[in-house]
């Protein structure tokens, strides 16, 4: 399968390109369990990374999977380079791409600038690690591959004999910060190209302009809501958004939105939670619920590096996997 | 100033002025219309220039238009300015004043009035109402007026704090001069960067509500009928501006607006794959704004259109969309996009074009008489008829062609129409009897 030129958001992605990904992601992540977790499908390939905020775990995640696919990675630490002298995106860029990159991984603070840079960009593939409040296509594709497990293992199945269908009618209620939330704008749209019924659930300063025309419901009362979720997906609070600019306080945030001890009890037994992470305990999640088997954000992470690998692959790729895989 | 020596004679096309249109050829002497009627006699000494198929209209007037110069010249200078304004059938353009220097002193507005000088087109300036357009500290208007400036704008951003705005008003009122406002409440943007609404909010880009736009025109229209001071209200981007205003007039409010073409032909769905080429300040808005403002300019609650021709250089718009400058090239192609807007799909008049283009931006702009303050610029936006100034602009209605940044006169390439095809394009411009374009070609 091919992706085509770039990964920039995920409404790119249909049903079957999405369980094509997830499918590949389960094969890397046996890869992963292997004694020498390391196969040479990218062997000659250079990936770099191109981070313009700060995230050392999206970035350390798509390294490994680019070295687990035996690719040369060049990581560029903005902080160090040409960038804080003023050099501006475009010339970064390209002057990168002179190297002979064939990808490039890039975190920005503006929305839209992966799709910037693949404008820029003559030949490598660009795959958009985050930008801006706009889109995180990998983050939801791991949230997706989480939950397809953790389904998998509720039901007795291997997560490829689910497929994806067990996405379909599933509740899902995405909590928090959706207005500055790239991980909500992928998660939504992939939930709903797999035929999932989303709910965001959120303050109204913190809802995104004209999502009456998500196809997704909007609630403000996350008690309400509650008792009818398979996925409970928090997101992250920036905690300036509760210095009173957005909400009151923190305080007034968790009080009504957090996921606290009491309310996890009313969730259904098989239900699960996601959580991007870094977590804010005590403002988005309690201390004891973060802890709790059915809280699947270390799992989430393990899950980042094969999805991120199964993303390189089908951009980068020649050939069938097994090729690779065998050597 | 040149003037054409001997007579010219624009011959076979058709007259348009704002009341009508009627087939005739345009006699031209000594910078002056000396006759008008069907098919003239030719004298032997007369160069004619050929307008068979033609619409003759009275120059275009540009009431807002961004020449750069002083201060970024990169992006545009007057010369350079002038003549893509000349290309696009215009005779005279006002200068906004958010120049570097801004236009906020005497020795400014002298300054560009002297680069104009030559120019294929006439320069007005616009003074800054605040001094550095900062909002604060009134600029000398009564001095800059006694050099002919008639119109007083902190444009690229709206006069914030409403005290400042009111004794901005209650002074020019004394002076019988316009304020023009940008209207946008810098508070309600917080940092959005285009329109708000379903695109912006998928886009994950910080949206400017239409409300930004109207907080601060409802403010200025309070501040009108206490003051009773005249304004002219900018590029307004929304339906509800649009009929705030013509409901203001109706109440009898000395006020006037602007249109721009690229927020009658785009909207802000233009903005999905991020490419800063369609940022611009106020945004693209939706289709039912769009829809809103067409019918208000059809209507003529809308007196004029503008082009906010704002030419900026590629470092300024190679950039994440957030970061990249707002404004886009508008001089060129602004008659050819009002031509299809209001006569080939609105089912107005080549008239409706002429009172939008020409007629109301001269009044608006005080053009229309001639001012020996003016540095010798004469009456714009008059009709075609013997003894007015030939100031002309003769276009081709069935012509097509291509935009092409490639193509413009500006020094900027940031052109949002890169490849449209386009019906009806300028065959000549005449500045004070001068052909200052030619078949299409800029002659100097």
């Amino acid at each position: 399968m091919s992706l085509g030129s770039h990964l920039l958001q995920a409404d790119q992605l249909d049903a079957t390109s999405i369980l094509e990904l997830l499918d590949l992601a389960e094969s890397f992540a046996d890869v992963e369990r292997r004694t020498m977790p390391k196969v040479p499908a990218l062997k000659g390939k250079v990936v770099a990374t191109l981070f313009f905020e700060d995230s050392t775990r999206t970035r350390l995640s798509f390294e490994t999977a680019a070295k687990r696919l035996s690719a040369d990675v060049l990581s560029l630490a903005v902080g160090s380079s040409s960038v804080k002298k003023g050099e501006s995106l475009r010339d970064t860029v390209e002057t990168i791409e002179a190297m002979g990159i064939d990808a490039i991984v890039i975190r920005h603070r503006s929305s839209g600038a992966a799709h910037q840079v693949a404008r820029w960009a003559k030949r490598a593939k660009v795959i958009n690690a985050g930008d801006g409040w706009h889109e995180h296509p990998t983050q939801a594709l791991l949230d997706l591959l989480t939950v397809r497990q953790r389904i998998a293992e509720q039901r007795g199945l291997t997560p490829q004999e689910l497929g994806v269908s067990c996405f379909e009618g599933l509740r899902v209620g995405i909590i928090g910060d959706i207005r500055h939330s790239r991980v909500a704008r992928s998660s939504v749209s992939c939930y709903r190209s797999l035929g999932a019924e989303v709910t965001v659930v959120a303050p109204g300063s913190l809802l995104p302009p004209g999502i009456e025309d998500w196809g997704v419901k909007i609630s403000h009362d996350l008690d309400a809501v509650i008792p009818s979720l398979d996925v409970i997906a928090l997101l992250r609070l920036q905690s300036e958004r509760g210095s009173g600019t957005y909400l009151p306080s923190l305080r007034e945030y968790s009080r009504d939105f957090s996921l606290s001890a009491v309310r996890e009890t009313q969730l259904g037994a098989l239900a699960m939670i996601t959580h991007p992470g870094p977590m804010m305990r005590g403002v988005e999640i309690a201390s004891s619920v973060a802890d709790l088997d059915r809280t699947l954000q270390l799992r989430q992470v393990s899950n980042g590096v094969a999805t991120r690998m199964a993303v390189l692959f089908s951009l980068l790729g020649q050939g069938p996997l097994d090729s690779g895989m065998e050597q | 100033m040149a003037q054409a020596s001997s007579p010219t004679m624009l011959r076979g096309g058709t007259v348009v002025n704002d009341q009508g249109q009627a087939r005739a050829d345009v006699m031209i002497a000594d910078g002056l219309i000396v006759d008008v009627g069907p098919s003239l006699e030719v004298p032997t000494s007369a160069t004619v220039i050929d307008a068979s198929d033609t619409l003759i209209f009275p120059g275009l007037v540009d009431l807002h238009t961004h020449l750069r110069e002083p201060g970024r010249e990169e992006a545009e200078t007057v010369e350079s300015g002038a003549r893509a304004a000349a290309l696009g059938g215009y005779t005279a353009v006002v200068a906004m004043p958010n120049t570097e220097p801004c236009t906020d002193s005497p020795e400014v507005v002298r300054l560009v009035l002297s680069l104009a000088k030559d120019a294929v087109c006439d320069v007005a300036v616009a003074g800054a109402i605040t001094i550095e357009r900062a909002g604060e500290l009134l600029s000398p208007m009564a001095e800059m007026a006694s050099l002919g400036v008639s119109l007083f704008t902190d444009d690229g951003s709206g006069v914030q704090d409403g005290g400042v705005m009111r004794r901005a008003l209650q002074y020019a009122h004394g002076l019988g001069l316009t304020l023009a406002q940008h209207c946008e409440d810098q508070a309600i943007v917080n940092g959005g960067c285009m329109h708000e609404g379903m695109y912006s909010g998928r886009l994950g880009l910080p949206g400017i509500p239409a409300s930004a736009e109207e907080a601060m025109l409802a403010r200025d229209l309070l501040l009108v009928a206490e003051t009773g001071a005249s304004m002219h209200f900018l590029h307004l981007s929304t339906a509800r501006s649009v009929a705030m205003v013509a409901q203001a007039k109706k109440a009898g409010l000395p006020v006037t607006c602007e249109v721009a073409p690229h927020h009658l032909v785009l909207t802000d769905q233009a903005c999905c794959g991020y490419d800063p080429i369609f940022k611009v300040n106020p945004p693209l808005r939706s289709a039912d704004d769009v829809a809103g403002l067409r019918k208000a300019v059809l209507s003529g609650a809308v007196e004029a259109i503008a082009t906010d021709h704002a030419p900026h250089p590629p470092q300024a718009k190679d950039l994440p969309f957030d970061e990249a400058s707002p404004g886009m090239l508008g001089l060129e192609t602004a008659l050819s996009l009002i031509a299809g807007v209001v006569v080939h799909e609105g089912k107005g008049s080549w008239s409706d074009v002429v009172r939008l283009l020409s007629t109301n931006p001269a009044k608006i702009a005080k053009l229309r008489a001639s001012d020996p303050r003016l540095g010798g610029q004469s009456a714009q936006g008059g009709s075609v008829s013997p003894g007015e100034v030939a100031n002309l602009c003769v276009f081709d209605p069935q012509a097509t062609w291509t935009a092409s940044s490639a193509d413009s006169a500006s020094r900027s390439a940031n052109l949002p129409y890169e490849g449209w095809p386009l019906q009806g394009k300028v065959r000549h411009t005449l500045l004070r009897g001068e052909a200052v374009v030619l078949d299409g070609q800029a002659q100097r």
